[in-house]
């Protein structure tokens, strides 16, 4: 929406920014209301209530314990809905389709790198097709940041030792800013960049541009490379657990809680094996905090999804060599 | 009731011979007095001198984001800029604000007593804040903080290169003036009413200050331990918010906020309180709801308590605590209505006189429900993910603090200025300021409302050029309530030598305060009074005789 030359309203370029205009708008009728009927009372009162006399005084009356109630009532009905209605908004932004394209974003003073599920990377760009779900998972290499698209209205804090995650569905094509919207420092107001939204048949032709290796392939290389193989393989010592179909599923730890082996979890065992050691195992595993980056991480982390429980892990990284071979 | 024989005549509203400003003269017993009047305006001088200073960087911000290059200032100056207008203007304005000054100057007044509980630890408060100040400004005049005033971690930690620890340890100092105003305030309140001065005959000032006593004594203590962590984190790096040291980011915001939101409750409480004296003041009627409107302060302070991870939504909280918080965000909306709902219904069939006090209040009403509203969006988690940490933010939580707050601590210093110092004041040009500063505020920050809305972060030092047009009408905004607020500098200090004098009651208000001289004597009261009437009493009070000299000389 444009006012002479400037806008008034965001553009809405995803699934969720409707469901969050909704929201928006019923609050802001409610609000409008309620200000106005106010403003409108009092105007009355004090146009009529004047006073006429220097001695005169206002009428005694001390209250109604039933008005209080009516207008205890009202706000708190109309602000229950307000709050349910916004958590079930709320719960589906944070909730990201079991079929999302998943890509990788770090947040470091002042950029924001990003990695397609085939490889490619970004700085300070997202090109993403129109209608289909993308999820990012997002971390900071060092303070915190917050990773702000306002067309879609997805917004969610960026922070260093953790993951937290954003998804949307664009639903127009197009160019849109991307912010950060987290206080980090000198540059932050250039820590932003662009998003441009395409057509799925544009997307795959900007795809194909570039050299990529996928975050699997790069994450089998690191397997080996940092001997992870040594342990967790079946042809391996046995010392560490076997890695196959893990991604997901409960497990017991030493202590005898159960964890679910999500991102985080991963990431922490990774970085430091013995926050968190599965019962049945000794705690033995090298600590690699600072060994390894944020992005090897997180593809030493797409390499353990892509393992399944009844594909050998060959086949998988066969299937990471062959994606390499056709980016590259 | 005093009794002055006939309130038409200058005589009569001549001050009395000796009062709290002339018992003694020299630097000396004003720097060593125990008088909590005294101690009130050593708190209004030195706050005034923070505000200023909190306005020159607001000005400094307003003019550098006329245009959306970074071309008055740099990134790091920027940064600066608005994080020391934030420390300033909350930790060494808004929160002594109301209690450190009118609340110092009539708390025994209008209970009836000769002074607060602990007077010495009353001028000890004045001190540790002078103290905490100094050791702001020390680290401001040597290059300043880029924290933001909400001092994130790990960047305030292990990353700012600027004078955070300084600037940590003068708050960390200045919380204890905030701790022993509020723990004297809550004795005093107790201990110290005068006869017959039961619970529900207090001023709802007092109401709102026993809350907001409350809150500094509980609350603060936490922020305190918080800037100790970040103290020791930043200087002998020892691991609590930063994940390289083994801590957690998250944390501190916890901490930071179980105080700081609390923290707005201190800052716009006391306004409550104020806004409630001068409805009831100028409709000449009881306060509608007086028991609602009393226990709605303790219910505001209480679940203010249970708020604070609203600022949290998407700070990786869980989703549970997230609902949580919101839902108990929500429950504020019903104390902070059933007050607007009863300052209206106390207009109904009263007797308003078109004051300067009763302009302001009524602008403070406005601001205060546009804040409270938009703050209820903030509080819905749906509307939250796309505002939060935009200018939407930044448009709410102004006119809640500045709007509310400051509305309501100028509306009180207009209601009693002639009590403080036993002089009227100009009445058009009062009227004009409260009129300014209405419309210069709204034209500052409605427009940060869309820009927010629009997806412009705060905290932006440039920004794409599209905000450009809403970004200059809130600078222009600025420039206007700039004037508001250095028209009442002006003609209240011109009010010290030549405005009228006020007599006691010049308003023709009921409380305790009115009874005794302007300015009042040492210790208040001729004789302790004895109450024997219901707060804002009219009815049968002899209030209205003694109005004809400031009516005739100011107009109604």
């Amino acid at each position: 929406m444009k006012f002479f030359d400037f806008p008034l309203f965001p553009e809405t370029a995803s699934t969720l920014a409707r469901e969050v205009d909704a929201v928006y708008f019923f609050a802001l009728s409610v609000s409008a209301f309620f200000s106005l009927l106010i403003a409108l009372f009092i105007f009355i009162f004090f146009v009529k209530y004047r006073r006429q006399r220097t001695a005169e005084i206002g009428v005694p009356i001390h209250g109604s314990t039933t008005l209080e109630i009516v207008w205890s009532l009202i706000p708190l009905v109309i602000t229950m809905v307000l709050f349910a209605w916004g958590a079930k908004v709320f719960l589906h932004a944070l909730t990201p389709p079991p079929d999302a394209r998943e890509y990788f974003a770090t947040g470091k003073q002042w950029m924001w790198k990003i990695q397609h599920p085939e490889g490619q990377r970004e700085i300070n760009q997202l090109h993403v097709p129109v209608g289909e779900p993308i999820k990012l998972t997002l971390t900071s290499e060092d303070v915190i940041h917050s990773f702000y698209i306002p067309a879609f209205r997805v917004k969610h804090d960026v922070l260093p030792g953790r993951y937290t995650t954003v998804w949307f569905e664009a639903t127009r094509t197009g160019t849109y800013h991307l912010f950060c919207a987290e206080y980090c420092g000198t540059e932050h107001s250039k820590m932003i960049g662009t998003v441009t939204v395409m057509e799925p048949d544009d997307y795959e032709t900007w795809l194909a541009g570039g050299p990529a290796k996928s975050p699997v392939a790069s994450g089998a290389e690191l397997f080996v490379k940092y001997a992870c193989n040594t342990c967790h393989m079946e042809a391996g010592s046995g010392r560490g657990p076997l890695l196959h179909g893990i991604y997901g599923q409960p497990v017991t730890l030493a202590g005898g809680q159960q964890v679910v082996r999500d991102d985080n979890y991963l990431r922490e065992s990774i970085l430091r094996s013995g926050a968190k050691v599965v019962a049945g195992y000794q705690p033995l595993m090298p600590v690699f905090q600072g060994q390894i980056s944020e992005e090897g991480v997180m593809h030493l982390i797409a390499y353990i999804k892509s393992l399944t429980g009844d594909e050998s892990p060959g086949a998988a990284g066969g299937g990471a060599g062959a994606a390499d071979g056709t980016g590259g | 009731m005093q009794a002055t024989a006939s309130a038409a005549t200058p005589e009569a509203v001549r001050p009395p011979r000796h009062h709290y400003l002339n018992v003694d003269y020299g630097l000396r017993s004003w720097l060593l007095t125990t008088d909590h009047k005294r101690i009130g305006i050593l708190y209004l001088l030195s706050i005034t001198f923070f505000f200023a200073v909190g306005g020159i960087y607001a000005t400094l911000i307003r003019l550098e984001l006329l245009t959306p290059q970074g071309d008055l200032v740099s990134s790091d100056t920027y940064n600066r800029l608005f994080t020391m207008h934030g420390v300033m203007m909350i930790f060494f304005f808004l929160v002594p604000s109301i209690p450190a000054v009118l609340g110092n100057f009539l708390i025994p007044l209008m209970i009836g007593a000769k002074d607060v509980a602990f007077p010495k630890l009353n001028l000890a408060s004045w001190y540790m804040y002078m103290i905490g100040a100094g050791l702001t400004m020390y680290s401001l005049l040597h290059g300043g903080v880029d924290t933001g005033w909400t001092f994130y971690t790990p960047f305030s930690s292990s990353y700012s290169n600027s004078f955070v620890a300084a600037t940590a340890l003068g708050i960390f100092v200045n919380g204890f003036s905030s701790i022993f105003t509020g723990l004297n305030f809550l004795v005093t309140i107790h201990r110290m009413r005068a006869p017959g001065m039961t619970w529900f005959r207090l001023p709802l000032f007092i109401w709102s200050h026993y809350a907001t006593s409350l809150i500094m004594v509980l609350g603060t203590p936490v922020l305190a331990i918080t800037l100790v962590l970040l103290f020791l984190e930043r200087v002998f790096q020892i691991g609590f918010f930063d994940p390289a040291l083994g801590g957690d980011p998250v944390l501190f915001q916890h901490f930071f906020w179980f105080y700081s939101h609390p923290a707005v409750y201190i800052m716009i409480l006391p306004s409550l309180g104020v806004i409630s004296e001068i409805v009831a003041a100028f409709a000449r009627k009881p306060i509608f709801g007086y028991k609602f409107v009393a226990l709605a302060s303790m219910g505001i302070a209480i679940l203010g308590f249970l708020v604070w991870g609203h600022h949290l939504f998407l700070s990786s909280q869980s989703a549970y605590a997230a609902l949580v918080f919101s839902v108990l965000t929500m429950l504020i909306a019903v104390p902070s209505a059933i007050k607007v709902f009863n300052w209206m219904a106390t207009l109904y069939r009263g007797s308003i006189e078109y004051s300067t006090p009763m302009f302001y209040a009524l602008g403070f009403i406005g601001l205060f429900t546009i804040g409270g509203l938009t703050g209820l969006m903030l509080g819905t988690l749906g509307i939250d993910v796309h505002v939060h940490d935009t200018y939407f933010v930044v448009a709410h939580f102004h006119y809640i603090m500045v709007g509310g707050a400051l509305m309501g601590y100028l509306g009180g210093l207009h209601y009693w200025w002639p009590k403080i110092t036993g002089r009227l004041y100009s009445g058009f040009w009062s009227h004009l300021s409260a009129l300014l500063v209405f419309l210069g505020f709204n034209l500052t920050f409605f427009p940060q409302f869309i820009l927010g809305y629009l997806g412009m972060p705060r905290r932006y030092h440039v920004y794409p050029p599209e905000f450009q047009v809403l970004h200059v009408l809130s600078t222009a905004g600025a420039s206007i309530l700039a004037v508001g607020y250095l028209l009442p500098m002006v003609y209240f200090i011109w009010s010290l030598k030549y405005g009228d004098y006020a007599g006691r009651n010049p308003w023709g208000a009921v409380g305790l305060e009115w009874q005794a001289t302007s300015p009042p004597a040492l210790h208040n009261f001729e004789e302790i009074p004895v109450v024997d009437f219901e707060p804002y009493q009219y009815k049968g009070a002899p209030v209205a005789q003694r109005l004809p000299y400031r009516i005739a000389k100011y107009g109604a």
